[in-house]
């Protein structure tokens, strides 16, 4: 009596894990594999071998990429997660009808539908040394000399993150907040509860569920990103991703390959971290 | 037990956009009275309740407290207190976080805080609950948690926004019963808005029975049972036939009604045995349905059947003129 119905189950769960096991385990395992493969100048061979991780962990340009990696997702995230609050505060609670938010969320999605590419390299032309920004500043005689570090810096680099990515907090933020029983607030305020009482005792920890989805999506986002960093940094700033970028291009498999997995390893401790704090499951 | 608050309502009056919420009631309030509002759905009396909880504004007129007017102050510094519909407990704070949340407000350390709601939590019975989450309690429980939060504040009018409906009918009854007993104890005004007339006679000392907007009588619930001023009011409490005689409408009780030999003539149409009552309806030659209530005994010694010829007859002075 019992086979049969496990063996529909299984049935039921295959399209699904064949899907998952083509495209999601047997690439990491492929990547997981050739990481321990060896490399010459010109060519790589199947070994067993620690050399990629060795050096990888040996070479103090890791550290470094890896702490500029981190700096990244940490500031990208502080800043996405303050935009991200307010817009769907505004939404959820400051706007009244329906009509109204459904408009204004949608509103917030149409530059979504250009390219990452486009919205990032549009930057360059506002925040170059003779570009609009910089023309405007001199032109209010707010400074004298072009701003070199607009643009090939830190800060553009942030700036574009934080462009590609606030969406990506806004959704699951303002999902959450939608979700919020409005007597809560009101009961906040027969409480006694200033507005600024309610957002922080009220309304920040029954949207926190959101915040940790938001933050996941911009983590991992950040932290894999490559092309962004070297658009926006003229190629003068590096993360991990652009560690291996870099080694595919110089056709070092394996060493990218070792990259990758630590890199891996290292988001999901993040998110696991993460996930130790806030319970999404009731999210999802 | 009074304590001198009194609870006066000024022409009160409640517009959204054009549509008339409230149309300028005036009522007042003994401090330490148990009130209901009554009505039905859509008459104004949540409007009228969150008025004077602060969580409307109002249009036009005054909500006096103790001779002050509060009608513009903040719901906190009017020294009333709501307690919701759906208790609207933060989820994220236990029971004694729950009710110690307007101290927190108010800047309290956490030692006189949590003595306080201590306190409040023993009133309620539900000590042994304190670090429980709102989601890991019955609904019973968690009204018993939303009213220590409402309390702690030491109002001194609280106000319940149909406090009852959202239990099941059994648990009502009790709820009911420690509502009473609580208000006799703090002997503060309780104002109590239902839209179930056995609820509001149960509870109310005062009832003030409402409908399109506008008070339609108001007194000590017996008053408003036994002397329904309005059609409406006879019809809405219960227990009263509205008939036409001598030119005007008029309210009789339902177990005011016997069958005698001389009388209203009326057909009986159905005959239900409730075990102490039996309820008889009737038709008269007018064609309006009469409803009877009679002791079980008084009916079984002479009993009727459906389709049966009887006179109705009451004693003198138990009709009711009504207004038209």
């Amino acid at each position: 009596m019992r086979k049969p119905r496990d063996f529909i189950a299984y049935l039921q769960a295959a399209p699904l894990m064949a899907v998952l096991l083509a495209f999601l385990i047997a690439p990491i395992f492929m990547i997981v594999v050739v990481s321990f493969w060896g490399a010459t100048e010109f060519s790589i061979y199947p070994a067993f071998q620690f050399d990629n991780y060795a050096f990888l962990f040996g070479s103090p340009v890791t550290y470094k990429v890896f702490f500029a990696t981190f700096k990244y997702a940490i500031i990208t995230w502080a800043f996405t997660l303050a935009i991200g609050f307010t817009v769907a505060y505004f939404l959820a609670f400051h706007v009244r009808t329906q009509a109204m938010q459904t408009a204004l969320f949608l509103l917030c999605t149409i530059p979504f539908l250009t390219s990452n590419i486009i919205r990032m390299i549009s930057w360059i032309p506002f925040l170059g040394r003779n570009g609009i920004a910089n023309q405007a500043l001199i032109s209010w005689g707010v400074i004298d000399e072009p701003l070199e570090w607009l643009l090939y810096s830190d800060f553009s680099v942030i700036l574009a993150f934080v462009h590609l990515y606030t969406l990506f907090m806004v959704v699951p933020i303002f999902n959450t907040m939608m979700r919020i029983d409005k007597s809560f607030i009101e009961a906040a305020y027969d409480n006694g509860a200033t507005g600024l009482q309610t957002l922080w005792h009220v309304i920040v920890p029954l949207t926190k569920p959101g915040i940790m989805i938001g933050t996941i999506f911009v983590v991992t986002l950040v932290m894999g990103d490559f092309i962004t960093v070297r658009f926006m940094s003229g190629s003068q700033k590096a993360n991990v991703g652009r560690l291996i970028s870099n080694d595919i291009s110089l056709l070092q498999y394996p060493s990218a390959a070792a990259t990758a997995v630590v890199l891996l390893c290292t988001v999901l401790i993040v998110i696991g971290l993460l996930l130790r704090f806030v319970n999404i499951r009731k999210e999802l | 037990m009074s304590n001198g608050y009194d609870l006066e309502l000024i022409n009160v009056t409640k517009k959204y956009g054009d549509a008339l919420a409230v149309d300028r009631i005036n009522a007042k309030f003994k401090a330490g009275s148990y009130v209901c509002l009554l009505g039905p759905s859509g008459c104004g009396k949540s409007s009228t309740l969150r008025m004077i909880a602060g969580h409307e504004t109002v249009t036009d007129g005054s909500v006096v407290l103790d001779g002050f007017d509060v009608s513009h102050l903040p719901p906190a510094k009017r020294g009333t207190a709501m307690m919701f519909q759906n208790y609207a407990l933060f989820p994220h704070l236990n029971v004694r976080d729950n009710v110690a949340f307007s101290l927190r407000m108010k800047g309290e350390d956490k030692p006189s805080r949590y003595a306080r709601a201590n306190e409040l939590l023993e009133m309620v019975d539900l000590t042994a609950l304190a670090e429980r989450l709102p989601a890991q309690l019955s609904g019973g429980q968690q009204q018993r948690v939303a009213l220590a939060r409402a309390l702690v504040t030491k109002p001194k009018v609280l106000l319940l926004d149909e406090p009852l409906s959202a239990l099941d009918p059994f648990l009502r009854i009790r709820m009911r019963a420690e509502l009473k007993k609580l208000q006799r104890e703090l002997g503060i005004t309780f104002i109590h808005v239902t839209h179930g007339q056995d609820e509001a006679l149960a509870l109310g000392d005062e009832l003030v029975v409402m409908n399109n907007a506008v008070i339609e009588q108001s007194g000590p619930a017996r008053e408003v049972w036994s002397a329904p001023k309005t059609e409406f009011v006879a019809r809405f409490m219960g227990g009263h036939n509205v008939i036409a005689f001598e030119g005007g409408k008029v309210a009789l009780r339902a177990d005011d009604i016997r069958f005698e030999t001389t009388g209203l003539a009326a057909t009986i149409t159905s005959v239900e045995y409730q075990g102490a009552h039996v309820v008889l309806n009737a038709r008269t030659a007018a064609g309006e349905d009469v409803l009877a209530l009679m002791p079980d005994h008084k009916f079984f010694d002479t009993p009727k059947n459906p389709g049966d010829a009887v006179m109705l007859a009451w004693d003198e002075g138990r009709l009711h003129r009504l207004q038209a």
